[in-house]
């Protein structure tokens, strides 16, 4: 076993460029599931985005134009969704898994002809002289511009939450829908909205797997990516900067245990890759000891102005 | 369509089956561990179903279901397809062992052909395989060759013996060449899971790792390889690839099925189908390895083509004496050569590698 192989640098780095898709999508559904709205369609957008940012960066040789496309593909396809659920009232669950066989199905079709072509892939931001600072250098200033969007993504969310009355709006939506309602909120409108943002959310995420992590296409890229960000959010308990604590620690176990394993030591891999998942299980139980849940109490029920 | 027209329907298309036999109509089926689309393993198979149809036109019908898990829910599509009146099944992945053997148990007039495996408990069970560890020496030779920083690499997928012959035989031959060679192992857990082979290749690649070889299904080592700008390269696995030529896609293992795949269906059609344990390779033709490009110079691309001659020719076993296990006790004496049995069940390293093989 030799530990000193692993460059704790080039592992930081090497993390936060594995996290970005999943921080991405988490950060979209907590927005999503904020407003009461549970969509179990996050894998399906993904991979729609992923796919769409594909095709539209290989035929522009934009990058950047790729990613504005597979978030709006992304988005338009979780509209179906909001349509369904919130005008038709159709089952969250049910719509929410079928949307995630529809991107599947839709990604394949789309993505035959891609499949083996190679995309322009994003340029590392060139951030002048922080970037040839010494270890935080190379560790923190040397990524794509997805990156840093990605957390200013997180703050720009904790701070609407907090701050700002279309957040509170948005809050109040999820707690209580007849409240709301009873105040004049709009709340299919609100929830429509949510549902948009989350749906680009994971549009990027599923975009900066297709055109930076894994620069290519091939069916079912995404592997269970939007799983994760789903369980991401419950990990989070509703709150920004807990995804982003979440995102990197699932990210970075799978970078973590594959270092590890490069670098010779003897690490019970199963174990390893368990871990997020028993850490997820471990913060629902004590969130339940505690007596507080963070989940909206509106979660998943259907809203009519009738009822 | 509720379950019982569900049920009927099956039992029509079964009966529609045996009438088509008559007709002399024979349907093949394949299942796909992951999607045809994943530029590797899949993609090869359906190959090969494909060229079933070329060989035999109308007299063959092919089906197919892509990314079928390993584990139950194989044994739920497998007896769907023999209700659907396939006559010959292929499964095309290991983990489908037990679930073909499992049906095969109820559909004895059905023949199954489980690839990779060595269970056959039933009549109506063969198994066939491909000698990748010969394609993986010739890999090796030119990794010992090209390595700069002495430090190769293999994704793994699952510690099966295909996998643990295809890791033995790429350091041997890598080890041949060049004694300072380094091996590092990393298991994926997975035979699909392209971020996941990418930030595997990414770790290998931070440590100093300069050539890798795959044992996943997709392109995604080589996508990451490709970000280094030429100081890292790897292989095609399992097809061409060919999109990351001339680097770092090197050469690569291409698994040709067609040649068996046309034979077993040609034996159902004619009533000769026997159970039977192939594991054909390169003299066969079910392994190939694709063009060597201009990356690699060329007395190594003329070494390794001369490795191919002598391989396919029945001249050069991978496995040849002297070789000893990783605990440093003899396996093959000076010019043995190893057996067929002991390569089927391989569940050790060979002296040199020093990582473990997980259980």
């Amino acid at each position: 076993m030799d530990l000193s192989a692993i460059n704790p640098i080039l592992l930081v780095a090497s993390i936060m460029v594995s996290a970005t898709p999943i921080l991405l999508a988490a950060l979209g559904e907590m927005v999503v599931e904020k407003s009461g709205v549970l969509n179990l369609g996050v894998e399906g957008m993904m991979i729609t985005g992923a796919v769409v940012g594909f095709v539209v960066a290989v035929a522009s040789g934009l990058p950047v134009l790729g990613f504005v496309a597979g978030a709006l593909a992304a988005a338009v396809l979780s509209l179906s969704f909001g349509v369904l659920t919130q005008y038709l009232l159709s089952n969250q669950v049910a719509t929410g898994l079928g949307l995630t066989m529809v991107g599947l199905g839709l990604s394949a079709l789309i993505g035959k002809p891609y499949e083996g072509v190679k995309a322009p892939t994003l340029p590392k931001l060139d951030l002048g002289p922080l970037s040839d600072l010494p270890v935080v250098g190379r560790m923190l200033f040397s990524h794509d511009v997805m990156v840093y969007l990605s957390l200013l993504l997180v703050v720009a969310v904790w701070a609407f939450l907090k701050f700002t009355r279309a957040g509170l709006i948005l809050r109040a939506v999820g707690e209580s829908h007849d409240s709301a309602h009873a105040l004049g909120y709009k709340v299919v409108r609100v929830r429509m909205a949510a549902i948009f943002f989350g749906g680009a959310c994971a549009g990027l995420g599923g975009a900066y797997l297709s055109l930076v992590r894994v620069p290519q296409w091939t069916e079912g890229l995404t592997a269970g990516a939007g799983w994760i960000a789903l369980a991401i959010v419950v990990f989070a308990s509703w709150r920004a900067g807990r995804v982003l604590v979440g995102a990197y620690l699932f990210g970075g176990i799978t970078v973590l245990q594959l270092n590890l394993q490069a670098a010779g030591a003897q690490v019970p891999v199963a174990l390893l890759s368990m871990s997020p998942y028993l850490i997820t299980i471990l913060v629902l139980v004590l969130i339940s000891a505690r007596g507080v849940h963070g989940a909206p109490a509106s979660l998943g029920r259907s809203f009519h102005a009738s009822h | 369509m509720n379950r019982r027209t569900l049920l009927a329907s099956a039992a029509l298309a079964m009966s529609l089956g045996g009438a088509a036999l008559a007709q002399d109509t024979t349907k093949a089926c394949f299942v796909y561990v992951g999607p045809i689309g994943d530029g590797g393993w899949t993609y090869q198979h359906h190959q090969g179903a494909l060229a079933v149809q070329e060989a035999y036109g109308d007299k063959v019908e092919i089906a197919w279901q892509e990314s079928v898990p390993e584990g139950a829910d194989a044994e739920r599509v497998l007896t769907q397809m023999a209700l659907s009146g396939c006559n010959i099944i292929f499964t095309t992945s290991f983990g489908y062992m037990d679930a073909t053997n499992a049906v095969a148990a109820k559909f004895p007039d059905i023949k199954f052909e489980h690839a990779t495996g060595y269970k056959r408990e039933h009549p109506n069970v063969a198994t066939y395989d491909a000698r990748f560890y010969e394609g993986r020496a010739v890999l090796g030779h030119i990794a010992g060759k090209m390595t700069k920083s002495n430090k190769i690499g293999y994704i793994a997928s699952f510690p099966i013996p295909e996998v643990i012959q295809g890791i033995n035989s790429y350091y041997l031959h890598a080890k041949k060449v060049n004694p300072d060679v380094e091996l590092v192992v990393t298991w994926a857990y997975t035979w699909f899971d392209p971020s996941k082979e990418a930030d595997a290749a990414r770790a290998m690649i931070d440590q100093g790792v300069d050539v890798i070889a795959a044992h996943t299904d997709s392109t995604a080592p080589l996508g990451e390889a490709a970000k280094e700008n030429g100081a890292v390269i790897g292989f095609g696995q399992a097809s061409d690839m060919a999109a990351f030529k001339p680097s770092p896609r090197v050469a690569s293992i291409i698994d040709n099925w067609a040649p068996y795949y046309v034979k077993r269906v040609g034996a159902v059609m004619d009533g000769t189908w026997e159970q039977g344990a192939s594991w054909a390779g390169m003299p066969e033709g079910e392994v190939v390895i694709g063009e060597i490009t201009e990356a690699v110079p060329a007395d190594v691309k003329a070494e390794a083509e001369a490795m191919i001659a002598a391989i396919t020719a029945g001249e050069y076993h991978p496995f040849t004496g002297p070789i000893n296990k990783a605990d440093g006790s003899a396996w093959l004496a000076e010019g043995e050569v190893a057996d067929d049995g002991t390569l089927a069940g391989m569940n050790f390293y060979v002296e040199g590698i020093t990582a473990e093989i997980p259980n």
